[in-house]
C-alpha cells in the first residue's frame, strides 16, 4: 500500500511485531489476524494456474504490473497459511521487480516462524517466495 | 479376526507399556508428546531398538552367502523371524513369507508379478472405493501395461464397502482376475468382511490380494483362516522398524508368479544368455535385505506376542470409543467413517476449520496427528471433502491423552472461527 517504507523497513517491522509475542498462541492468532488484511485475490484469478506448487493447503498468488511496482493479490483457504502469504505480501506487494528479486528473506528465520512450521509449510513457504521472485523476474525482463 | 473387544483384562497396564518405548518421553514444543499418528507409523518399544542395534553391533553380515561365523548368525537371526511371522500369520511355511521394504513393495510385487502370470486385454481387476494409493496405482500401472480393467467397489456413507455391489461385481463378471482390497481402511479405520468376499471370489476362481498393513498391529490376522492368496503387510506400523515389510504368498501360487526384480539372492544359476531362479522365498528377494530392520521385525512380533491380544485391542476400543464421544461434543464436527466395525483410527473434520491449520495448532500442543488426504483421495472425493484430521491409536496411548486431544481440538477451533 505505501511505498514511503522501504522492503528491509517492512521486515525490520515484521521482526519487531512477533517479537513481542513470546508464547506460541499469540504468534499464530497474530499470524491469522494479518490473513485478514491479506488484499484478496479476484475470482476470475483464483485458477489453477495461480495455484502455488508445495503447499499442502491450497494458495492462490496472483501478480500485476502496476506503474512499474508488482502489485500482489492472494488467497488460501487454511488460516495460517493465508497470514504467512499475507505477511509475504506486505513485504514484497508494490516493490520493483528488483527489489524483490533482490530481497533477503532472512526474516522469516529472525521472525522465528520457520522452526514453528512443519517441514511441509516450510516448503510451501519457500514455494511462495520462489513464486514470487519468479513473477518479479518475469516483469522486470518485460519492462 | 472380530474386533469385538473382550473387557480390559487385569494384565494390561498402559503404564507398564508406555515405559517401554523410549520416545514417549519427549517434549514437542516444550510439551509432552502425544502421538496418534500410529497409522503412518507407530512408535517402537526399547527392545526392538536394541535388537536392530545389537545386529550392528555384533553378528553385522550379509545374509545367506558366507561360510564365515558372523554370517551364519545373520542368517539364522534373519530367518527366525520368518519363522516368527509365519507363526503370527498361521501361514503354512515359513517360505510362503517374503521380506520387503513395506506393504507399497509388496503390493508392486503383486501387482506386477500377478500382472504377467494373469492379465491380458479385457481381463478386469477389482479394488475398493477406499483403497490407499498403494494399492491403487500398481494395478492402474498393470492394467494399463495389459489392457485390462480396474473396476472399484463403492463405499457408503457410513464407510463400508456396498457389499451387493461388491457380489455384483464379481459374480457378474467372467473377466474379473485378481480382487484387491484392504482388510482395514488406513482413513476411516474401517475393518472390511475379507473373509466373505474372498469366499465369494474364490468361487470363480479370482486371485485375491490383501493390504493388511492397518490390521497387522491390531487384529488377529490368520491368513489360512480368510482363505487370501496373498496378504501384504509393513512392519513399521506394528511396532517394528521402518523399511521392513511382507508380502505372504500361497505357496502353490509363489511357485506359478514370476519374479518381479532381478539380482543377486534370487537367482539359481546365471550365464549371459539365461538366469534360472531360486526357490522360495528367495525368487522374490532380490538383492541384500534390510537385515537389521527384519531382525528388528522378528522382535517387534515377539513383543506383542508378550501381551495378551484381547486386553490390547480392549484397550484401543476403548480409546476409540472415548475419543469418538469427546469430539462429537464438540460444535460442527463430523466424524468420517461410522463403520460398526472399527480400529482405532478417527478421520473427522470441522465445519469452518481447515485441517491443516487444525493439525498445525495441535502440534504446537504436543500432539501428532495425520491432517490431508491420507493416501487416499478418492475416497476424499467420494466424501466430498480435501481432507481430515486423523488419530490413530495405538495400545500405548491413554485416556488421559485423548482428552488431551479433545481439549486442544476446542482451544484451536476457538482460534481459528
Amino acid at each position: 500500500m505505501s511505498t514511503s517504507t522501504t522492503l528491509a523497513q517492512t521486515q525490520q517491522e515484521l521482526i519487531s511485531e512477533f517479537a513481542l509475542f513470546s508464547d506460541w498462541q499469540d504468534r499464530y492468532e497474530h499470524l491469522i489476524e494479518l490473513g485478514k488484511d491479506l488484499p484478496l485475490i479476484a475470482p476470475e484469478n483464483k485458477t489453477d494456474d495461480n495455484l502455488v506448487r508445495g503447499c499442502q493447503s491450497r494458495v492462490w498468488l496472483h501478480a500485476a504490473p502496476q506503474n512499474g511496482l508488482v502489485h500482489f493479490t492472494a488467497d488460501s483457504d487454511a488460516m495460517i497459511t493465508k497470514g504467512i502469504v499475507a505477511l509475504l505480501v506486505r513485504v514484497f506487494n508494490d516493490r520493483t521487480p528488483e527489489e524483490i528479486i533482490g530481497a533477503s528473506t532472512e526474516f522469516i528465520d529472525t521472525i522465528g516462524l520457520r522452526a514453528h512450521l512443519s517441514p511441509n509449510r516450510a516448503n510451501g513457504l519457500s514455494a511462495m517466495i520462489d513464486q514470487m521472485k519468479r513473477y518479479a523476474l518475469a516483469y522486470s525482463a518485460k519492462s | 479376526m472380530s474386533s469385538k473387544a473382550a473387557p480390559v483384562s487385569s494384565t494390561f497396564n498402559v503404564e507398564e507399556i508406555r515405559a517401554q518405548f523410549p520416545i514417549l518421553k519427549e517434549l514437542v514444543h516444550g510439551k509432552p508428546l502425544v502421538y496418534f499418528d500410529n497409522a503412518a507409523t507407530s512408535q517402537k518399544p526399547r527392545r526392538v531398538i536394541k535388537a536392530e542395534s545389537a545386529y550392528y553391533a555384533t553378528i553385522n553380515a550379509n545374509v545367506h552367502r558366507g561360510v564365515h561365523t558372523l554370517s551364519t548368525k545373520a542368517t539364522e537371526a534373519q530367518e527366525a523371524t520368518r519363522e516368527t511371522i509365519r507363526k503370527h500369520i498361521n501361514a503354512k511355511h515359513a517360505h510362503e513369507v517374503i521380506f520387503t521394504s513395506g506393504t507399497t513393495a509388496s503390493l508392486n510385487l503383486a501387482a506386477f508379478s500377478l500382472g504377467q502370470l494373469l492379465l491380458n486385454k479385457g481381463d478386469e481387476v477389482l479394488i475398493s472405493g477406499m483403497e490407499h494409493h498403494s494399492n491403487i496405482v500398481p494395478w492402474q500401472m498393470v492394467c494399463e501395461r495389459y489392457g485390462a480393467t480396474l473396476r472399484v467397489i463403492p463405499i457408503t456413507s457410513s464407510g463400508e464397502w456396498d457389499f451387493s455391489i461388491a457380489n455384483s461385481l464379481i459374480a457378474d463378471s467372467a473377466s474379473c482376475k485378481i480382487l484387491a482390497v484392504s482388510h482395514v481402511s488406513n482413513t476411516l479405520g474401517t475393518i472390511n468382511p475379507v473373509k466373505q468376499l474372498i469366499a465369494e471370489a474364490r468361487k470363480r476362481g479370482i486371485i485375491t490380494v490383501v493390504d493388511g498393513a492397518q490390521a497387522i498391529a491390531h487384529l488377529d490376522v490368520d491368513v489360512q483362516d480368510l482363505g487370501c492368496d496373498l496378504y501384504a503387510f509393513s512392519g513399521h506400523k506394528a511396532y517394528g522398524p521402518t523399511g521392513t515389510g511382507v508380502l505372504y504368498g500361497r505357496e502353490e501360487l509363489l511357485e506359478r508368479m514370476p519374479p518381479w526384480q532381478g539380482g543377486g539372492e534370487m537367482i539359481d544359476t546365471v550365464t549371459l544368455e539365461k538366469s534360472t531362479w531360486a526357490k522360495l522365498p528367495f525368487k522374490f528377494e532380490a538383492g541384500t535385505p534390510h537385515i537389521a530392520g527384519i531382525i528388528g521385525l522378528g522382535e517387534a512380533i515377539r513383543w506383542m506376542e508378550d501381551y495378551d491380544k484381547n486386553a490390547m485391542a480392549a484397550h484401543e476400543q476403548l480409546l476409540l470409543e472415548h475419543a469418538t464421544k469427546e469430539l462429537l461434543a464438540i460444535d460442527g464436527l463430523r466424524i468420517i467413517g461410522t463403520a460398526k466395525e472399527k480400529v482405532g483410527v478417527i478421520s473427522f473434520v470441522i465445519e469452518g476449520v481447515h485441517h491443516y491449520d487444525l493439525g498445525t495448532l495441535l502440534d504446537q500442543q504436543g500432539i501428532a496427528v495425520r491432517t490431508g488426504h491420507h493416501c487416499t483421495q478418492p475416497l476424499m472425493d467420494r466424501f466430498g471433502v480435501s481432507g481430515t484430521t486423523r488419530s490413530s491409536f495405538a495400545c500405548f496411548n491413554t485416556v488421559e491423552e485423548v482428552d488431551a486431544m479433545a481439549a486442544a481440538t476446542r482451544k484451536a477451533v476457538k482460534m481459528l472461527r
